[in-house]
């Protein structure tokens, strides 16, 4: 098994697309799991640490671009973005625990390719771009549109996932990332559900955008759900029709970690639940 | 295939090993560099017995591999005492009988340490999620929570 | 805090107030806050080998031939076993503490012979130069097996028409003897009275059916042995284990070598439980460094230890209580069926015993079964057998307290076993603390809190008999005058501090001056293991016994020395204290005075305790708990717990406090989250700390410990063990605060958010 850390994009690129069964390594949270497990047995390991553009937070066009290898832990201890996206921000430092914030990526967390990702519903609702390179140049793609199911990419032989790109914000937005678990830190998301939103000076939402996670094949970005809040004030009956609209989506398994009709109750509480969260942040906002 | 040579510092002093693509930093600290208080009780990061800090960072060296360590600063429990002197956690840790086998105990103490330098004033509630990652099966956790609370007090006092 | 109440006869036995009874470092301490102390695998021998199992893929296969040429080819493999390296064992039962074995079941526990009964059940072995080749050499080994129909559950397993695991397993303890054979393996009874007349007499019944599932001990170390066995069959072996003796004549016995050749040395043990009393790498690791002549060593995955290792069983469990409307139970009944694993040895027997012992009835009947499937051996687990039972039982009581409107500790205390009642299962209580319990739970702040709503408190005591056992101890006097204790029960959560204190106190030497290691095989006369809470109450009393000699033989020597009688001169206070006339011409002289010049008196100073302790007093608890239930999503929260629990006399009370909040939190995992999840073929599906979910730091509150001590008459400082006890009330402590935040009773285990919910909204109540 062989280990390179490229400094480059297009030297990670060339010895992507170089080796039969080559896997990129960020964080590592997910992969050397698998390894020890005896899931994965790469012939080469791609380190991108060294890769500039993976590891930077910057300000760009009003909004902010995110290397895909920052670490949740350093998310959380930048100065600003909490407060632009403390959904996101607190959805990238529920992954795992302490030890494994300290470590694990959002690029990762997308790429690893589980329905169940914390950070990826809230990256979702956010609206957020991801930006690959590959041996056929840079594209830009939706981050809705990269997982396409359990442990299947929309990304070709030899693409990575370089850095998130995250909208500008307009005035009283803000976003929330909620997900069910058993205990109270440590498990994996049952379900997990990403609200952002915009309110006018009246305190009627303007904008939304709902995405469920380990629901169904891939995280869902629930148009439905939005809709469903968009033109209110997130009143009673606002939450109803939201809840009903994140329910009907949801096409869940039974597994170890809940039941398909536990999933799908839990759905509609936490997307109602995030989506109050973001409110009342929007408005202080 | 041939291995990895790589220069680190551990606990302060420069080390130097050779290591396989897949062995990580906990097999590479407990087997081949002898530091044994770094314990395995998963190897999947899920409990926390291998907490070390890296780069000043607290992680599991279950979930790093050795060759990613290259010219970086590895800091175990082993290097926690200064001399002989115990540092106030762990000597907290002795008076209020925060530990019964001790196997998680090394993990524990790295990842308080982190807490405290980063937040020499912690809740309790902060304490416990901080700790969230170090699985802990004799204690209950009563007794080291109130050890890490108490300790923070004596290190606010200087 | 602490309640000294009822006989406290311990606390002046003619010992001096010392260091028993307060909270001492522990000796081993500074190593174990360092990352110095050495846990098994942290144990390493020049040249070692790695040694790794190849386990069975099927939950039931007949194993019809393992070829392992290739394994044997493969450069770095220096040894290969299989069932052909062990003999067979003959059927005999064995006491093993709580539990019996079978040395028949054992060797095929070990290593599987004519089939695999568990996923997880090893197959065959490897000793390698590296892991990597020893994983690959395991990847090489290739087994045929004709895969079987398996069974789990244990009520599936007792059918008659369900996959058979052994065809010479015939049912004991019915009559007519059974002439097929079947996966009931016993079936155990204890009768009291007349049930059937007793509820007749009742005003209220209840009878309700009770499911738990398999639970592990959840030790953080996994296991690990490192062997070494020479030409001659000498064999060095370190291990961690909660029973090194019991681990020589496991290992001696089924590799055929004499006790004595076996050395074996427990090491500093990261959790055990009950989990490390028996054997399962030890016999592998001796076999294989035997076969290559080279040390092995074997580290279990956490894999491994979840799927090889034995969890305690699953049960299911009706109960019947009657009682008067004042309160009174008059009859019990229980029929409890108990799921071994794939080899019989469930702990259904103390499950049987346990299930009434904290009340007087006058009429009980406990049918037990003890049932095998294609699951892993089950091991001790902290009171074996009790919570689950307890649980159930506990449960019904609450419910009979909510049925009559009586206050639930009332109804405890109306119907508590107190001194001289004569347990159901036998013997008749000297004092014990239960109503002391009781009382110190009922005047906490805790209990009278206001709730809000969707919280609910919860309250249940529980019991276990505690045990003593064989036991040896050797104290030694160096020449400077400080001491040296050998004890041979592995300390698995404070002991040495504990033994420490009272051999300071016993001799009258300071704290430091005493210094406890735990010997190994060679070194001392047998010690059962550490386990039925008896290692801080056997050996203080085996000590009192070696400081004996010492005080006696000192004595002795001044007297000699002094011309004296042995009326005129006495030990006190780390001395030998000349009394009246005497005392105008000599000097008191102290342990290191005589140390100085024990030469010159007879030779070296020490005393042996080695005693088969007897006399253990049970221990009763009662816990306290309050939780909230987010009825939207059916998740638990535990807000305040509180245990009470009889110790006896506390010997170091940090470590009490311990042993009560860490068993606590174990029944709050078992309670809420804890289950082997198995699918359809067989496998276990949560083979990890991942997805078998045991508590973390910010799922539990602080634990509030009060230690109450009701001396226990029968040892000289009136010691309890304590460690068990802690585990058996928080299941029905929390199944009974359940009920009262959402109103359902709550009879599976765990009480999972997904059944929590469903049954919330089946009542239309899944609204905050």
């Amino acid at each position: 098994m062989r280990y390179e850390a490229p400094e480059s994009l297009e030297g990670a690129v060339a010895l992507l697309a170089s080796a039969k069964d080559a896997r990129v390594l960020a964080g590592g949270t997910d992969l050397l799991v698998q390894m020890r497990a005896d899931v994965l047995d790469p012939e080469l390991i791609v380190d991108i640490k060294k890769i500039p553009e993976t590891r930077a937070v910057t300000e760009e066009k009003g909004g902010w671009r995110i290397g895909a290898a920052v670490t949740g832990a350093e998310l959380k201890e930048h100065p600003r973005l909490k407060k632009v996206w403390p959904g996101v921000i607190e959805a990238a430092n529920l992954i795992g625990s302490t030890q494994v914030q300290g470590r694990a990526t959002m690029g990762g967390n997308l790429c690893n390719g589980s329905p169940a990702a914390d950070s990826v519903p809230a990256l979702i609702a956010a609206g957020a771009v991801a930006t690959l390179v590959g041996p056929k140049g840079k594209r830009d793609l939706p981050v809705e549109d990269v997982m396409l199911g359990p442990r299947k990419l929309a990304l070709e032989k030899g693409e990575i996932v370089a850095s998130f790109f995250l909208p500008p914000r307009p005035a009283r937005s803000s976003d929330a990332y909620l997900r069910f678990i058993p205990r109270t830190e440590m498990d994996i998301a049952v379900v997990g559900a990403g609200v952002s939103l915009t309110v006018d000076g009246a305190g009627i939402v303007t904008a939304a955008r709902v995405s469920l996670g380990a629901v169904a094949a891939r995280v869902l970005l629930v148009a439905e759900a939005a809709q469903a809040i968009v033109g209110s004030r997130l009143d009673a009956a606002a939450q109803e029709r939201l809840e009903a609209a994140a329910r009907a989506v949801c096409r869940p398994i039974d597994d170890k970690r809940g039941t398909t009709e536990f999933r799908i109750q839990v759905a509609g509480v936490l997307a109602r639940r995030a989506a109050l969260i973001a409110l009342d942040r929007a408005r202080s906002n | 295939m041939a291995k990895h040579h790589i220069e680190a510092t551990v606990n302060g002093d420069a080390v130097e090993f050779l290591c396989e693509t897949e062995e990580t930093l906990l097999d590479v600290l407990r087997d081949t560099l002898n530091l044994t208080g770094s314990k395995e009780g998963c190897a999947s990061g899920d409990c926390g017995a291998c907490s070390v800090m890296l780069d000043g960072r607290l992680v599991c060296s279950c979930l790093v591999l050795g060759c990613e360590v290259s010219g970086r600063q590895v800091e175990t429990i082993e290097g926690m005492a200064k001399g002989e002197s115990l540092h106030p956690l762990q000597q907290q840790f002795l008076k209020s009988a925060a530990l019964q086998c001790g196997i998680c105990t090394p993990g524990v103490l790295v990842a308080s340490k982190a807490l405290l330098e980063r937040s020499p004033d912690p809740t309790e509630t902060e304490v416990r999620y901080w700790l969230a990652g170090n699985l802990c099966r004799c204690t209950g956790y009563d007794k080291i929570v109130s050890a890490v609370m108490d300790a923070a007090a004596t290190m606010r006092k200087g | 805090m602490t309640e000294t109440n009822g006989h406290a006869n311990g606390q002046s036995n003619g010992h001096p107030q010392g260091f028993v009874g307060t909270r001492q470092i522990r000796p081993d301490g500074v190593d174990k806050v360092t990352g110095r102390a050495r846990f098994g695998a942290d144990f390493n021998l020049p040249g070692q080998l790695i040694g790794r199992v190849l386990r069975s893929p099927h939950a039931h296969a007949r194993i019809v031939s393992i070829d392992t040429s290739k394994a044997e080819a493969l450069p770095g493999v220096k040894a290969v076993i299989t069932r052909e390296d062990f003999a067979d064992q003959p059927s005999e039962f064995i006491p093993a503490g709580e539990m019996m074995m079978n040395y028949k079941d054992v060797v095929r526990n070990v290593m599987a012979r004519e089939k695999a009964l568990y996923e997880g059940h090893a197959v065959a072995a490897v000793a390698a130069t590296s892991t990597a080749i020893a994983r690959r050499a395991l990847k090489l080994i290739d087994v045929k097996y004709e895969v079987l129909p398996h069974v789990i559950d244990v009520v599936e397993a007792m059918r008659p028409d369900a996959p058979l695991l052994h065809d010479d397993l015939f049912t004991v303890g019915v009559e007519p003897k059974p002439e097929k054979p079947s996966n009931i393996a016993k079936r155990v009874e204890i009768k009291v009275g007349d049930v059937e007349a007793g509820f007749k007499k009742a005003d209220l019944i209840v009878e309700r059916e009770f499911k738990t599932a398999p639970v592990h001990q959840g030790y953080i170390e996994p296991h690990a042995a490192l062997a070494t066995v020479s030409e001659d069959g000498s064999t060095e072996l370190w291990t961690t284990t909660q029973g090194h003796f019991i681990v020589r004549a496991h290992c001696a016995r089924l590799l055929g070598l004499d006790m004595g050749k076996v050395r074996v040395t427990a090491t500093e043990i990261g959790g055990g439980f009950g989990g490390k009393t028996v054997v399962y790498l030890e016999p592998l690791a001796i076999a294989l460094s035997r076969k290559a002549k080279r040390a092995v060593k074997m580290v279990m995955s956490r894999e491994e230890v979840f799927k090889a290792s034995g969890p305690t069983s699953g049960a299911t469990v009706r109960v019947k209580m009657g009682a008067t409307r004042d309160g009174k139970f008059v009859a019990a009944f229980a029929e409890l069926k108990y799921q071994a694993g794939a080899f019989q040895g469930s702990p259904v027997q103390p499950g049987t015993m346990c299930a009434y012992a904290p009340y007087d009835i006058e009429h009980v009947h406990v049918i037990g079964y003890d049932v095998v499937s294609n699951r892993p051996k089950v091991a001790a687990y902290r009171a074996p057998g009790a919570p689950i039972s307890e649980y159930a039982v506990e449960s019904v009581v609450d419910e009979i307290a909510k049925k009559l409107g009586l206050d639930p500790i009332e109804l405890r205390m109306m119907n508590a076993a107190h001194e001289g009642t004569k347990a159901a299962y036998g013997p008749k209580f000297g004092p014990i603390g239960l109503e002391a319990t009781l009382n110190s739970i009922k005047k906490t702040e805790h209990w009278n809190t206001p709730l809000r709503k969707w919280q609910g408190r919860g309250v249940a005591s529980g019991f276990w008999f505690n045990i003593g056992g064989e036991t040896s101890v050797s104290l030694t006097v160096n020449e400077d005058g400080t001491i040296s204790l050998m004890a041979g029960t592995p300390d698995i959560g404070g002991l040495r501090a504990a033994l420490t204190s009272v051999v300071a106190d016993e001799l009258g030497v300071p704290y430091e001056k005493v210094r406890p290691i735990i010997g190994d095989t060679g070194s001392l006369g047998f010690n059962f293991l550490t386990g039925g809470s008896r290692s801080a109450f056997s050996g203080s009393m085996a000590i009192v016994e070696a400081a004996k000699q010492i005080k006696n033989e000192l004595i002795a020597r001044a007297c000699k020395l002094w011309e004296a009688k042995p009326d005129q001169v006495e030990f006190k206070d780390g001395a030998v204290r000349p009394l009246g006339a005497l005392a105008e011409k000599v000097k008191p002289m102290t342990i290191a005075e005589f140390a100085k010049i024990s030469g010159k008196l007879g030779g070296p100073i020490g005393g042996v305790g080695r005693i088969n302790a007897q006399g253990a007093g049970p221990s009763f608890g009662t816990h306290l708990v309050d939780l909230e239930v987010d009825p939207e999503t059916g998740r638990t929260t535990i807000l305040r717990y509180t245990v009470a629990q009889d110790a006896g006399r506390a010997l170091h009370p940090a470590y009490v406090e311990g042993q009560f909040q860490g068993g606590a939190v174990q029944g709050i995992g078992w309670a809420l989250n804890e289950e082997y999840i198995y699918g359809e073929d067989g496998k276990l599906q949560n083979a990890g700390f991942l997805d078998y979910r045991m508590p973390v730091a910010s799922d539990v509150p602080m634990i509030d410990a009060i230690l109450v001590e009701v001396g226990n008459p029968k040892h000289p400082y009136g010691v309890r063990g304590v460690g068990e006890t802690p585990i058996v009330p928080p299941l029905g402590a929390i199944a009974n605060a359940m009920e009262s935040a959402t109103g359902i009773r709550f009879t599976e285990l765990p009480m999972s958010p997904p059944k929590v919910l469903k049954a919330l909204k089946e009542q239309g109540r899944n609204k905050a």
